[in-house]
């Protein structure tokens, strides 16, 4: 198994360790709901250094990225962050992924650790005609997330970065604990925070400071539970659960990350034929009405039949509710619409609610 | 820890007889395995469990697992606390936290069940 350089201190908080895609992870130190609680309310520190990064350089480098991903680097200027996909020819996804522009001919891509080397032959396989470089940047790279609301307020005193003045998907260069470290104000669960990228190879003084300096103000460690379940409440995406090669970026949801005035790119002519023809089927949010909890893969009726299997679905410690994501055909995607979800051989009620579930108010 | 009138069972079940009937939940180590319960699908009254039958089922945030009837017997109680506060299997395992009462079909079968001195050796021996 894999070990991020953190590994010893997670056991030596009492981590209980699983193994989660060839790594061995922390799932949770004090439980799930304390955990999930101290990022919605004061701050969390996640390792999260399994996370694949990839450097595409190059002449080239924007319009080959352009050709990858249905959203608009061009926009970008450096400094900016963006939400996207790497697709297939079908507008499925190989993954989904941040962009960091670096320079003019600079883009570091942070993918899935799931698909960390799919994606990175992906890349690489694709530079027919394109004078870019792509380098797998993966294992230099230690990746911490500070994330919730006394996020800014902890990480402040430790950095020469102005962080009250980065914005929403902004990164910037700087020390951290001093450390020379990426910071951007990105995460995975909803809240304000960051994200802070090393290739310092001892980079631990960063995770045991931020957690003496920030534990008196409510910071916890946070495994992967309740990482997944702060990103399911606030609807960000979990590859191979709710996106996947077997899915569309329209079917998704995600129209909001595909930018057609940018010219071709990689699934292109699917998504204008799924725009032409309208979906099939579309991933929506659901709450159980009935006691229980609906998880993946559980089998899911609409109208005496079997359509589905549940995407994500669990607990929602600040909802208090069963939460999920299932791809409904089309007649089933409205609101308030009921629908059944198969629990041990148990018909169990939902139905189709607004998402996110949760959305933080702004500050 | 593990109290010494209590029987005990591989998957982790506690079983305390009083007079013809016995009380059933899960031990302090099952609960510490799941994390923090949210729900408790608890049985009818007056079924009639065999020994290792499913007696109901557990979720915690993370997980779900079946409970067993660590011997036969018929369900006299279940313990309705645990509809609206599930969090008492990690609060009080051994005691608030109880999931149901039988009538127990044959004493002579608590016999085959794990004391606490041998449930603590069988627990050492899984963290190893």
């Amino acid at each position: 198994m894999k070990k991020t350089r953190f590994n010893e201190l997670h056991h030596k908080l009492g981590g209980k360790m699983i193994e989660f895609v060839g790594w061995e992870m922390p799932v949770e130190y004090s439980g799930i709901i304390p955990e999930h609680m101290a990022v919605r309310t004061k701050a969390g520190l996640f390792d999260v250094s399994h996370m694949g990064e990839i450097l595409v350089t190059g002449k080239d480098a924007l319009k080959y990225v352009q050709w990858l991903t249905p959203n608009d680097a061009g926009k970008l200027v450096p400094g900016q962050v963006q939400y996207t996909a790497l697709m297939t020819p079908e507008s499925t996804f190989v993954d989904d992924m941040l962009v960091y522009v670096m320079g003019p001919e600079e883009y570091f891509l942070v993918v899935n650790a799931a698909n960390d080397d799919k994606d990175f032959a992906w890349i690489a396989g694709h530079t027919k005609g394109f004078a870019v470089k792509v380098e797998h940047q993966s294992d230099v790279y230690s990746q911490l997330a500070l994330q919730g609301p006394l996020a800014e307020k902890i990480l402040q005193p430790l950095t020469d970065i102005d962080l009250a003045s980065m914005k929403s998907f902004h990164w910037a260069k700087g020390k951290v604990v001093g450390k020379a470290c990426l910071v951007s104000r990105t995460g995975y669960t909803g809240e304000d925070g960051f994200e802070i990228y090393t290739t310092d190879p001892e980079p631990q003084v960063i995770w045991t400071t931020l957690i003496e300096k920030g534990g008196p103000l409510g910071l916890l460690p946070i495994g992967l539970g309740a990482r997944d379940t702060l990103r399911l409440e606030s609807k960000l995406m979990l590859y191979g659960n709710d996106i996947s090669d077997k899915t569309t970026v329209l079917e998704a949801d995600l129209k909001w990350i595909v930018k057609l005035q940018k010219g071709d790119f990689l699934g292109r002519p699917v998504i204008e034929k799924q725009l032409a023809e309208g979906l099939t089927r579309k991933l929506v949010g659901f709450e159980l009405v009935e006691p229980g909890v609906a998880r993946p893969h559980y089998p899911v009726h609409f109208k005496g039949q079997k359509v589905a299997e549940v995407a994500s679905g669990t607990f929602s410690p600040l909802l208090k509710k069963s939460i999920g994501l299932v791809y409904l055909p089309i007649d089933g995607t409205a609101e308030g619409t009921e629908f059944e979800i198969e629990i041990r051989g148990r018909r169990t009620k939902a139905r189709v609610i607004p998402t996110p579930f949760y959305k933080r108010a702004k500050a | 820890m593990y109290p010494n009138e209590f029987r005990y069972t591989k998957d982790h079940e506690w079983i305390k007889l009083e007079g013809d009937e016995a009380v059933i939940g899960i031990t302090d180590f099952a609960q510490n395995q799941l994390g923090d319960i949210i729900y408790v699908e608890l049985p009818a009254v007056g079924k009639e469990l065999a020994a290792h039958q499913s007696l109901g089922v557990v979720e915690s945030v993370k997980s779900v697992s079946d409970v067993y009837a660590p011997v036969a017997g018929v369900i006299t109680k279940v313990n309705e606390a645990l509809a609206t506060t599930a969090d008492l299997l990690n609060k009080d395992p051994h005691g608030q936290g109880w999931i149901i009462r039988i009538k127990v079909k044959d004493k002579k079968e608590l016999d085959g069940l794990f004391t606490a001195g041998d449930y603590e050796k069988f627990l050492e021996g899984l963290e190893h």
